[in-house]
């Protein structure tokens, strides 16, 4: 399958070590989150957090291993459902309903991601659909997730019972931190020679098979790294929001993020923090217009497709000569 | 025999019928996304959307103007099937070089557009459809009841599948396209048009889930949202079967329908999730599919 698009990812490929203007935009970002919510509403700067993490996990599957999951949203609202129970229902404190969460979901990611790598490209795309369609139709009927309503009024909670995560700040702060955590392990993966073979995988398997590696074992440890990742944005979203709905499960959901990655940039780090950024800022506005939301969202899917593939940080990066921000 | 397995036999015989209904439309379904992916190696996300398109068309045609269900049943694949060819000329023809993930982002877009703009301007509830005039009532067999138009719509679903496994199998037109899925370079060297085969496929591949849209119309509302969890199902209907043969997808299509409504009998709660299940057992056991070769 000699397509353009392994010419894309080729030329977006990450050096082997962080580079400056990649240090440097990390700097930037940095700076960025921390004084945004003086500027900006800061709960809307948490769901763009929220669902930056998401897409970069998404994308360490889909830009780094070749792999294209339609059905993240197992993960990403299989973890919402359970953070919200246990600190709801169980009392528990927020970092561990959202360390349960996670859990949760890197066992599912391990579940599915051992079917689903069973087949490749397109098969694999519908599996995963397939699976994370089970998983909303258990969140429908299920009782403890509430069917139609979903789990709502989850309280916040004191972090490490020190830090009331009531006061928005604090709240804002603590997803921060959680996204750089994701962040830095996603970055960290992407340049370790784990992420190398990954790389590898991703632009010819026949020949990673040849070089001695066992690729499905290196699929399916992606694999349950990003369902784990999706899964702490999943269960931090609960808590800021306070709910886990069924939309979180939707296969609108696994679209959206698909949508993120590919308009931020596939295969590049930061693309899906911009992609997110750009989505959730547009769902807010488009909101309040009377636009119908899924037309305009699918125009911008088509465009993205048959206009820039490389999405918007793969353009620039591009342009500047090869060299990744 | 008041119970089979303490069910009584109507609920079982009714249960069974609709599975077969069901089935009906997703061997339809898997029909034309096989028979596309065939010779596009393209998954149209945009099936389901297109299903609802073609009962819509229908409904539109009897709301608007007057026309009833058996012109529709005529019209309505030819819309669906002439929206799809636009849609390959237009947009998936500058696709096919590139990896074809893209075409899956691609359909799945036109999806929500197609899908979008019917809610924006018919909401969400569903619009009922009349069932024509000359299948209205039912026949008694002795142990069930069956409706007349829920027979005429497997009957239909069936002459139809078969039809197209003979034009794909057995004819010469079908021999070409079998040729082109097969090696579409060599096949062009011979003179035989390819790029118009592909748009005549993918039209045709449409106009079935066009003509599906429209059985549908009278069983179940005509809403903007009919297809879109219909095809996630039917994904997973087509990894079962594997995309590899024309008769195993017709057949898995009804094989799992059958299935779903048995569940509905014996284990209600599972029967939206059991066709998954089935994907993951035949996952495990024979990953290519029940009919599939890997590709």
């Amino acid at each position: 399958m000699a397509t353009e698009i392994q010419a894309v990812r080729r030329d977006t490929a990450a050096p082997a070590r962080p580079a400056m203007p990649g240090l440097l935009a990390l700097a930037v970002l940095l700076l960025v989150l921390v004084a945004a919510p003086y500027v900006l509403y800061p709960v809307f700067v948490m769901k763009v957090l929220c669902f930056a993490l998401f897409a970069c996990a998404f994308n360490l599957l889909i830009g780094f291993a070749g792999l294209l999951s339609f059905g993240h949203a197992a993960f990403f609202g299989g973890a919402a459902y359970i953070t919200a129970h246990t600190v709801k229902v169980w009392g528990l404190p927020p970092e561990l309903g959202i360390l349960l969460g996670t859990a949760f979901s890197a066992t599912l990611g391990l579940a599915f991601g051992a079917l689903a790598i069973r087949r490749q490209g397109i098969y694999f795309a519908m599996i995963t659909l397939a699976l994370s369609q089970m998983v909303f139709f258990m969140a429908l009927q299920l009782k403890f997730t509430g069917g139609e309503d979903g789990i709502q009024a989850v309280p916040r909670g004191h972090l490490f019972g020190l830090i009331d995560l009531s006061q928005p700040m604090a709240m804002y702060y603590t997803v921060l931190a959680v996204f750089l955590f994701g962040f830095v392990v996603i970055w960290r993966t992407v340049h370790s020679p784990f992420g190398q073979v990954l790389k590898a995988i991703r632009e010819n398997e026949p020949r990673a098979i040849s070089l001695g590696y066992r690729t499905d074992h290196y699929k399916l440890m992606a694999f349950v790294l990003s369902a784990a990742l999706a899964g702490l944005a999943g269960g931090t979203k609960a808590i800021v929001f306070q709910l886990a709905t069924l939309t979180d499960v939707q296969w609108q959901m696994s679209g959206a993020v698909v949508l993120m990655t590919l308009l931020g940039g596939i295969g590049t780090l930061f693309g899906p923090v911009v992609g997110a950024a750009l989505v959730v800022t547009l769902e807010n506005y488009l909101a309040a217009s009377n636009l119908p939301v899924p037309v305009v969202i699918g125009v911008i899917f088509v465009a993205c497709v048959l206009l820039f593939r490389r999405g918007i940080v793969g353009e620039i990066a591009a342009r500047l000569g090869g060299k990744r921000p | 025999m008041s119970t089979i397995f303490g069910i009584p036999p109507q609920a079982l015989f009714g249960q069974l019928l609709l599975g077969l209904i069901n089935g009906s439309f997703y061997a339809l379904l898997s029909l034309g996304l096989a028979v596309i992916f065939g010779m596009l190696n393209v998954i149209n996300f945009a099936h389901g959307a297109l299903y609802m398109l073609g009962a819509f068309v229908a409904w539109l045609l009897l709301t608007m103007a007057g026309i009833g269900y058996w012109w529709a049943l005529l019209l309505a694949p030819l819309v669906v099937g002439a929206f799809g060819v636009v849609l390959e000329k237009t947009l998936l023809s500058r696709l096919y070089k590139l990896d074809h993930l893209y075409g899956l982002l691609l359909t799945f877009g036109l999806a929500l557009i197609v899908e979008g703009a019917f809610r924006h301007f018919y909401g969400v509830s569903g619009q009922p459809y009349p069932i024509p005039d000359l299948l209205r009532g039912g026949q008694n067999l002795g142990f069930m009841f069956l409706p007349n138009y829920r027979g005429w719509v497997v009957v239909a679903s069936l002459v139809v599948c078969l039809a197209t496994w003979y034009a794909i199998e057995r004819t010469k037109l079908g021999a070409y396209l079998r040729a082109a899925t097969e090696n579409p370079v060599l096949v062009q060297a011979f003179g035989i048009n390819v790029p118009l085969m592909i748009t005549a496929t993918y039209g045709f591949g449409v106009a079935l889930a066009g003509l599906a849209g429209v059985l549908a119309a009278p069983i179940y509302q005509v809403s903007p949202l009919m297809g879109s969890n219909l095809i996630i199902v039917v994904f997973a209907v087509v990894v079962i079967g594997g995309m590899g043969s024309i008769l195993g997808a017709v057949l898995t299509g009804y094989g799992l329908g059958l299935l779903e409504g048995l569940t509905k009998v014996f284990y209600p709660e599972a029967s939206n999730i059991v066709v998954f299940v089935i994907m993951a057992v035949v996952l495990l056991i024979k990953p290519a599919g029940l009919f599939g070769r890997e590709r």
